[in-house]
């Protein structure tokens, strides 16, 4: 557990989530996410910026299989992962898309925080 | 870089908790140990779910992140094989990895099927990075109804 303790809501406490798994690219620009969440189209996906914490949401939507289960691996739960955003983070400017059950977050940094050539003079 | 810091999900329920330190742990040993736990090709594996009915035998693959172009689907003695390669894309602009859970490369997975199928007819959807099946039963694994009259 991180130093994070701000409390939850106490209704999602009970829940049981599934930990979607993720790649995070830094470029100058800023971060980018994909976070694998398949049977999630784009109407369950919910993304949440509170207090530089970043809450990424997906309700899937698949139906179950038909008829009697003769085997079973995966877990019939929804995916929630949260993220403390660094404050270089242009919390204004995030991006969110859904493709093949991918979710791909843009994470702008602020143009403040960019590296700048600064130009010498005499 | 506190970007990649997160909540593990709360919840009351202790199997849950087991249930994520599970995963933790199976994320811990991939790519250290390639084609642990997994096939002999890759180091990793979609996701399974099989169930059947009078009917029909269904099977569910997770596969998140493909086009349905890379999935290879075939019936061979009434196994279905599932294969394919999953490519890491590089796109422009994305700079370097800070960090890196998704696993590449090739799978494979045999599915030993629950009742004899017949291949004509197998429909296949690829939605949403899910891969459902449809396999209808032969004649001769479904359940027949005999009349037997009782003098």
């Amino acid at each position: 557990m991180s130093t994070l303790t701000k409390s939850e809501k106490p209704a999602s406490d009970t829940q049981a989530w599934a930990v979607p798994r993720v790649a995070i690219h830094e470029s100058a620009d800023g971060y980018c996410l994909n976070l694998e969440m398949p049977g999630v189209n784009k109407e369950g996906l919910e993304v949440t910026v509170e207090n530089h914490e970043l809450t990424i949401l997906g309700h899937r939507s698949d139906p179950n299989l038909p008829g009697e289960p003769v085997y079973r691996e995966s877990r019939p739960v929804d995916y929630r992962r949260v993220f403390e955003l660094d404050p270089s983070i242009d919390t204004g400017r995030i991006t969110a898309r859904i493709e093949h059950g991918i979710v791909s977050l843009g994470l702008p940094k602020a143009e403040s925080v960019k590296p700048r050539k600064i130009a010498v003079t005499e | 870089m506190n970007i990649i810091r997160y909540h593990k999900p709360e919840t009351w329920n202790p199997f849950d908790r087991l249930e994520n330190l599970r995963e933790e742990v199976n994320r811990l040993f991939e790519g250290s140990l390639p084609g642990w736990g997994g096939g002999l090709l890759s180091g990793w594996n979609p996701t399974l779910d099989i169930t059947e009915d009078k009917e029909n035998v269904y099977v569910k693959a997770e596969l998140p992140g493909m086009k349905k172009e890379e999935i290879d689907l075939s019936l061979h003695d009434n196994v279905l094989t599932l294969s394919g390669e999953r490519r890491q894309e590089k796109r422009e602009g994305e700079g370097k990895a800070i960090r890196e859970e998704r696993v590449f490369g090739r799978f494979q997975r045999n599915v030993a099927l629950p009742a004899p199928v017949n291949s004509e007819g197998v429909k296949a959807v690829y939605r949403d990075g899910l891969l459902t099946v449809e396999l209808p039963k032969a004649e001769e694994a479904k359940p027949k109804q005999i009349e037997v009259n009782i003098d």
